[in-house]
């Protein structure tokens, strides 16, 4: 069997706020218990609203936060802060805003080098242009733009600039935290073109953060929902798409708008909005909006568990004539 | 007659570079009772050819048009005053940041009542009891509550809410929404779309729905203009224009959604939008079109007949999309 390349269990991250004279300690669950493995080659999607911790599993596991309980290992090795140091080239980050991610004043050559100067200090300036001049023609940019500025590139441009400088370490892990979001339609497709072409080649796997169903349905091996915090259903693309359990999925999959007029539709509204994470119901957090709610759900809280396709719910959808 | 009647709108903006066309020879017709969703890739000229029908543009633009009709008014020589009467009255606006169209200064009910004060003649008691109902009508939970709030204690999808109830304050025949659920997560933008769509058909509006999402135009719209670096390439109704695309800018954005493909590589549309300096000479989309030839390098194209979806292109599509995909 293969080592998977990152595996995390039950990782959490609290946020303390206030606590000064007037106002009374407060405490962010921004995640909470999430569990989940991914082997070389594979795309685990993390879906989920605004708030919903995506971006904070993805600095957990990208080295630049410890969490605050729970475990995670990246190539078998925990990624305890002692093993950062060496476990840092294993794991990249690539970020939505290909205009905030990358440093506007050095040239392109430089930013993708940047990584390799760090890492290896000792490795001679030609050979570290050279390796740059490579990933660039992985990542399909043109030699000539090794000496030109990034704001001379559109967004998709410089969306391949972060995923090269990402890559020149060859990582086993890329973190891409919506990496095609803010990218037109046009440029969004070449952009995950190139991501699909980099994994097979590269064997890479993919935390892949993004809101958009459709991008994730048409990218991802294994899906994770989450909800205030929790990961609240956990399958195979197949699965969470085809027969989603967890009531929230269920919603979520129906208020996404399909490009085809035709579709006739049964959209499940769902009432009120998001609860603060301040303020988190005791119970299944999805409760105060789930119209399958019973006394139950809202005193206990439904565990997500181990199952292949699991869904942290007492009342899963698909159940009731089972 | 139309509700809306735009024809060959050309917006240039003076810029450090020299002058930037930004719109070019757009032609918009809503009925009373349409929606209309204008879709195209950012910087495609969506906003501010709506700004420009407005007149919301700074003193940098230049804005031509041979018709400019909004209810049978001509909009291009009102005075200054006599626009105001009717923009915020009769057509209104929403934009996709609520908070940078709100004042954060003051209560969203206090705004709300000052939008009734600038166009309706009530007194204070029927302006507090208007606002109550208009944000009651917009499906604000604890609406007395929710009066006394400033902007940012709300959320962005009540902000939204809130400036859709200002919006239709005056009971306005045109709204005009600029990606007004873009900032917005699903499920709240499905509740926002379906409160839009919903008002729109109990006044019988006219809706003008600017979008970059194909899945809301899909949902929403009745018809459906395709813009392309400030052309209007394709106006169709919106099952014809998914089913039967004419332009090939449309075919290929349609072809390059996820959601369509048939195969794990999607199907791509080569380079990026002309900009400011390397505007080609001919057909805007010739640079990246699979199917320009050197008539379509060197001259404009038409507008094709409506059959023909109002392309702008020389060789408009007849097959359906599907079949060019295969
Ligand atoms: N340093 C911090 N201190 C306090 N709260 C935080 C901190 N970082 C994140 N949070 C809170 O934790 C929650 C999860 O945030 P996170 O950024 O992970 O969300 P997300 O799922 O990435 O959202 P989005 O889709 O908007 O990017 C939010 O409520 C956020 O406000
Ligand atoms: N005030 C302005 N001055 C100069 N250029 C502008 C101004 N406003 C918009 N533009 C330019 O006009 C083009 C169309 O913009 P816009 O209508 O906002 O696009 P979108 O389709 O995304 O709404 C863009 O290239 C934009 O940069
Ligand atoms: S005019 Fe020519 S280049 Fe332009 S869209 Fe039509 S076929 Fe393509
Ligand atoms: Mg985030
Ligand atoms: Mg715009």
């Amino acid at each position: 069997m293969t080592q998977p390349v990152v595996t995390a269990r039950n990782l959490s991250r609290h946020y303390e706020s206030g606590g000064g004279m007037f106002s009374q300690r407060q405490v962010v669950r921004a995640l909470s218990e999430a569990s989940f493995s991914i082997d070389p080659g594979k795309t685990l999607a993390v879906v989920g609203e605004s708030g919903c911790g995506k971006s904070t599993l993805a600095r957990l596991i990208t080295l630049i936060e410890e969490p605050t309980a729970g475990e995670f290992t990246i190539c078998g090795t925990p990624g305890v802060p002692e093993n950062w140091d060496s476990l840092r080239s294993q794991v990249q980050i690539v970020f939505q805003d290909p205009y905030g991610s990358l440093n506007l004043r050095h040239r392109v050559g430089s930013i993708i080098e940047e990584p390799l100067k760090i890492k290896r200090p000792d490795m001679p300036a030609a050979e570290r242009a050279s390796k740059a001049r490579e990933m660039m023609e992985m990542v399909g940019l043109r030699p000539e733009h090794y000496d030109r500025f990034p704001h001379m590139f559109s967004g998709g441009q410089r969306q391949r600039i972060a995923i090269a400088r990402a890559l020149i370490l060859e990582p086993k892990l890329l973190v891409l935290d919506e990496p095609v979001s803010a990218l037109d339609l046009s440029i969004q497709s070449q952009v995950l073109n190139l991501l699909l072409d980099l994994q097979e080649r590269m064997e890479l796997a993919y935390l892949f953060i993004s809101h958009d169903l459709s991008v994730v349905r048409h990218v991802a091996d294994d899906v994770v929902v989450m909800y205030l915090g929790r990961p609240v259903e956990r399958g195979s693309k197949e699965a969470v798409f085809g027969a989603p359990r967890h009531p929230y999925t269920v919603a979520l999959l129906s208020a996404t708008p399909s490009a085809d007029p035709t579709r006739h539709r049964n959209r499940i509204k769902l009432e009120g909005e998001l609860p603060s994470p301040l303020d988190i119901p005791a119970g299944c957090p999805f409760a105060p909006r789930c119209w399958k709610a019973q006394d139950r759900c809202r005193t206990e809280r439904p565990e997500l568990g181990d199952a292949a396709h699991a869904a942290a719910c007492f009342y899963p959808e698909g159940t009731e004539t089972a | 007659m139309a509700l809306l009647n735009i024809r060959n709108l050309s917006v240039d903006f003076a810029t450090g570079g020299g002058s930037f066309r930004a719109v070019d020879g757009v032609d918009v017709t809503v009925e009373a009772g349409e929606v209309l969703a204008i879709v195209g890739e950012s910087g495609s000229g969506k906003s501010v050819s709506m700004l420009a029908a407005m007149g919301l543009l700074p003193w940098t633009a230049t804005v031509t048009a041979d018709e400019l009709t909004f209810d049978g008014k001509d909009l291009r020589n009102l005075s200054p005053s006599a626009r105001r009467k009717v923009i915020g009255r009769d057509v209104a606006m929403i934009f996709q940041e609520p908070m940078s169209s709100l004042n954060p200064c003051f209560t969203v009910g206090f705004q709300i009542r000052e939008a009734l004060a600038q166009h309706l003649n009530l007194d204070r008691a029927a302006r507090k009891k208007r606002a109550l109902e208009l944000m009651e009508m917009v499906g604000i939970p604890a609406p007395e509550k929710r009066l006394n709030a400033f902007p940012h204690q709300l959320s962005g999808g009540m902000n939204q809410r809130v400036m859709i109830a200002m919006a239709i304050a005056c009971g306005p025949k045109l709204l005009i929404a600029d990606e007004p659920t873009t900032a917005l997560d699903v499920t709240i933008q499905a509740q926002i779309l379906d409160l839009l769509t919903g008002l729109q058909r109990d006044a019988g509006m006219g809706l003008i729905l600017i979008t970059h999402d194909m899945g809301v135009v899909a949902e929403t719209a009745h018809r459906v203009a395709v813009q392309y670096a400030g052309w209007k390439v394709e106006d169709q109704p919106v099952k014809d224009l998914f089913q039967t695309p004419h332009h090939p800018y449309t075919a290929a954005l349609l072809a390059a959604l996820p959601e369509r493909a048939t195969e794990r590589r999607l199907p791509t549309i080569p380079g990026v939008v002309p900009g400011q300096f390397d505007r080609p000479q001919g057909c805007l989309f010739s640079p990246r079109c699979a199917f320009a030839d050197d008539r379509c390098r060197s001259t404009l194209p038409p507008v094709q007949p409506p059959e023909l979806g109002r392309a702008r292109c020389h060789y408009p599509l007849m097959a359906p999309a599907t079949e060019e995909a295969q």
